[in-house]
């Protein structure tokens, strides 16, 4: 038992931290530097006797020289078989070390005789693993758009695994793909066409959907259940399924390439849900506060007003921002009712770009860049409204 | 008195309601609707202009005689398709100037031209030519005659509003060879693309729902795919993964994993070989699949996250005294408790990603194999121009989505029954 759990530990810790040293390598290698082998039989093994002498050490030294001596130990045997690499690699190496060694050590040989031990300490490493490996795959895509924006295609094509910023050029050539989307490929109206929509459709859908939520909320009328469970139903529309007649009829109204008709088609997309979320949260106020309302003399729109809405701003935050997203990263609608350059939202826009014969990688990605910062920013300051949008909201998407 | 009240506030509900109904009305209810209308029709992209009468008008002088001038009319009917009936022609001209041959259909009075051409066919063209002459015998002046423009009116049948119906559109979509092929990709994209979501989900809200550092920062992140713009993502990995110059391609030789190239994303099958047995895997659509699991996993996370985080500590605690290891408390404690959201999560999933279109086709367009059938109402309907077609193969998508729709209120109700 106790050999098993010995040897279960030792492989698991040290494929672990080969994993998070693969991570690494594979960032390097994007700096340019060739890297050619993870090294994977040296470096496995080399980590299953760390592993051993971390368990047998134990807590017979202090615990901080020892992560550190063993991380050393670990950089430099990386350090050794592979040859001619920059120092700041090897740093990270003895970061990566660090972190990993940290981890495991509180384990010694005690650990080893408790109930469940390699299963605790497989869930254990697991997490940490998922942790690295999920940030790792999310971001990757967002780290190589924004590299990627910063290069030129005639350097990217020399060599596909540079991307390696190069800061000495100074800042307008670092950032000359972004200049270039603005100016030569009209970007900043393009974001203002985005701004427009986006902020337009947050308005008139709230416009709309409040009073219409309060009704369903409080009011007392025939029909509402049917109202109500039609909400949800309506709002499991495609978007796929209304594209053909509403081109058909945009395009005989000639409603297609104008902002009012984008406008018009996201607001009513829109609504369903937000008068979901709102209504939700409307229910959930006291009645009470409304019928001092009335007795103070209130009607309905003066409820609405003074009471309903100052205390229901989180809730239309929430669907504000949800909103927001939605139609700043809608792209159906825009590409079917937007042929003309100058009416055309960002991702129109970047969707054009790529369709255009040769347009350079680099300008492609600088309006990634472009059309995404926005709205991960809004989402990262936000995070608390946009997470309960999201969550009311996301059966679609 | 109350019942008076009642009827204020039905009035005042109505009033509130009424503009959002309205809306969403016409924006989406009467499109599903027309959609049924316009499958039943033989309609091409092209039949959507409306057909107009067009003149174009040209004004030459005469050399010999400067006090007369000849106007050509350039007549035609903008339709290829439809004809124009009751087309009828205005044009003005400046004082002291009278026609001197003149067609019959037209009339010459006070300054104005008017002619009634009658019925234009499909294609129609004519020239029409008019010489003019000074009633004074003064020179004539041709930028005053180009500054008037002839207004033409007619009136054409509009082809969607016409009662001529026709089953072909439905008969094309049942009897093409591709329509098996097309339901069986919606289906296997649709379902391995919501099971992988789930399963992703319920890894990485397991992972977060425990303590450690940079908890907040790490559920962020995990978010950031489902929250920024398909656009971009797509192009993002298309560049990832382009056969000669993507990173991806390009990190696997570098550390000979591969020997050659992968076209991940243009390569239709790619056969693998488990255990002496070869297996024919959809490539393209494969990776179609991991873009829609890595877009969209953020999102059953979220829903089993929430979840999760309202189970009871005391029900782990209790299993710690029953001496149950991680993997039992996982499969006897976590499971049942999320199952509930995670049928859910199945159901709504299971209906978006079957009508999913943005992804595929901005990865793909639909080609090497990744043909659904939302793709394929675009590609009937627009690349093809057969807007009937398109609105066929919608109906198709709006039938099987009331199937799951059923399903899915049943799975609801039930819910709510055992509640």
């Amino acid at each position: 038992m106790k050999i098993k759990n010995l040897f279960t530990y030792c492989f698991i810790s040290s494929l672990f931290l080969f994993s998070l040293i693969c991570i690494w390598k594979i960032l390097v290698t994007l700096q340019g530097i060739g890297l050619t082998n993870f090294n994977f039989n040296k470096l496995f093994m080399f980590g299953i006797i760390l592993c051993a002498i971390n368990l047998l050490i134990g807590k017979k030294l202090n615990l901080n020289i020892k992560i550190i001596i063993l991380a050393l130990l670990f950089s430099f045997f990386d350090y050794f078989i592979s040859i001619n690499l920059p120092i700041w690699y090897s740093f990270g190496i003895f970061l990566i070390s660090l972190f990993f060694f940290n981890n495991i050590k509180n384990y010694d040989k005690n650990f080893l005789t408790k109930n469940h031990s390699s299963q605790k300490l497989f869930f254990n490493f697991l997490t940490l693993f998922g942790i690295t490996l999920f940030s790792f795959v999310i971001l990757f895509p967002f780290y190589m758009m924004l590299v990627t924006s910063l290069k030129t295609q005639a350097l990217l094509l020399l060599n596909p695994l540079d991307f390696s910023i190069n800061f000495a050029q100074g800042l307008p050539e670092l950032f000359k793909s972004y200049f270039v989307v603005f100016k030569d490929y009209n970007f900043g109206r393009y974001m203002l066409t985005s701004t427009i929509v986006s902020l337009g459709t947050v308005i008139i859908t709230l416009i709309f959907a409040i009073p219409a939520a309060y009704a369903v909320a409080r009011l007392n009328f025939f029909g509402k259940n049917f109202l109500s469970t039609s909400i949800l139903i309506i709002y499991l529309f495609p978007a796929i399924v209304l594209v053909i007649p509403l081109y058909t009829i945009f395009s005989q109204l000639g409603l297609r390439n104008s902002i009012e008709g984008l406008l018009v088609v996201y607001t009513a997309t829109t609504l369903p849900v937000a008068i979901y979320m709102l209504q939700g949260y409307f229910k959930s106020i006291p009645k009470e506060l409304e019928e001092a309302g009335i007795i103070d003399g209130q009607n309905w729109l003066g409820i609405i007003f003074k009471i309903i809405l100052p205390l229901s701003l989180p809730a239309i935050s929430s669907v504000a921002l949800y909103v927001f997203m939605i139609a700043w990263n809608e792209f159906l609608f825009s590409l079917m009712f937007l042929d003309r350059p100058n009416s055309f939202t960002l991702s129109r826009a970047i969707q054009f770009l790529n369709v255009g014969a040769e347009t350079p990688r680099q300008y492609l990605m600088a309006g990634s860049v472009v059309v995404t910062l926005p709205i991960l920013i809004i989402f990262v300051y936000f995070e608390k409204y946009l997470v309960s949008g999201l969550t009311a909201g996301s059966v679609k998407g | 008195m109350s019942t008076k009240l009642a009827k204020i506030e039905k009035r005042t509900a109505y009033l509130l309601i009424l503009p959002s109904v309205l809306l969403v009305f016409s924006i989406i209810l009467f499109p599903i609707f027309s959609n049924i209308w316009i499958s039943f029709k033989n309609v091409e992209l092209r039949d959507l202009r409306i057909p107009e009468p067009r003149a174009k008008k040209l004004v030459k002088s005469i050399k010999e005689n400067p006090t007369q001038i000849k106007i050509i009319y350039k007549l035609r009917n903008s339709s290829l398709t439809q004809e124009i009936t009751n087309v009828k022609f205005k044009d003005k001209y400046p004082n002291n100037i009278e026609p001197t041959n003149l067609d019959k259909r037209c009339q010459f009075k006070s300054n104005l031209l008017k002619c009634e051409f009658g019925n234009w066919p499909k294609k129609y063209r004519e020239n029409l030519e008019i010489v003019f002459q000074n009633t004074k015998n003064k020179d004539i002046s041709n930028n005053e005659i180009k500054s008037y423009k002839p207004k033409l009116t007619g009136k054409s049948q509009n082809i969607l509003l016409n009662y001529e119906f026709t089953l072909n559109n439905f008969k094309k979509v049942i009897k093409d060879k591709a329509f098996i092929d097309l339901l069986s990709t919606t289906f296997y994209y649709t379902f391995f693309g919501t099971i992988g979501a789930i399963v992703f989900g319920i890894l990485a809200a397991q992972m977060v729902n425990q303590k450690f550092f940079g908890r907040t920062f790490m559920r962020s992140v995990l978010l950031f795919p489902y929250v920024a713009p398909v656009v971009a993502l797509a192009y993002t990995w298309e560049l990832l993964l382009d056969p000669t110059s993507g990173t991806l391609n390009n990190l696997l030789i570098n550390y000979q994993i591969i020997d050659g190239p992968i076209n991940l994303l243009g390569q239709k099958y790619v056969t693998l070989n488990i255990l002496g047995i070869d297996f024919k895997l959809r490539l393209a659509l494969t990776t179609v699949i991991i873009f829609e699991i890595w877009r969209y996993f953020p999102l059953a996370f979220l829903f089993i996250l929430a979840r999760l985080q309202a189970v009871p500590k005391e029900l782990y605690e209790a299993a710690d005294v029953d001496g149950a290891n991680p993997i039992q408390k996982f499969l006897n404690i976590t499971l049942p408790q999320i199952l509930a959201v995670i049928s859910i999560l199945f159901m709504i999933r299971f209906i978006w990603n079957f009508n999913k279109f943005e992804d595929i086709f901005l990865l793909t367009g639909g080609a090497s194999g990744t043909r659904t059938l939302p793709i394929n109402v675009y590609q009937q309907g627009f690349s093809i121009g057969d807007i009937g077609m398109g609105s066929a193969v919608s109906i198709v998508i709006v039938v099987f989505l009331l199937i799951f729709m059923f399903i899915y209120f049943r799975l609801l109700g039930k819910r709510a029954d055992e509640n």
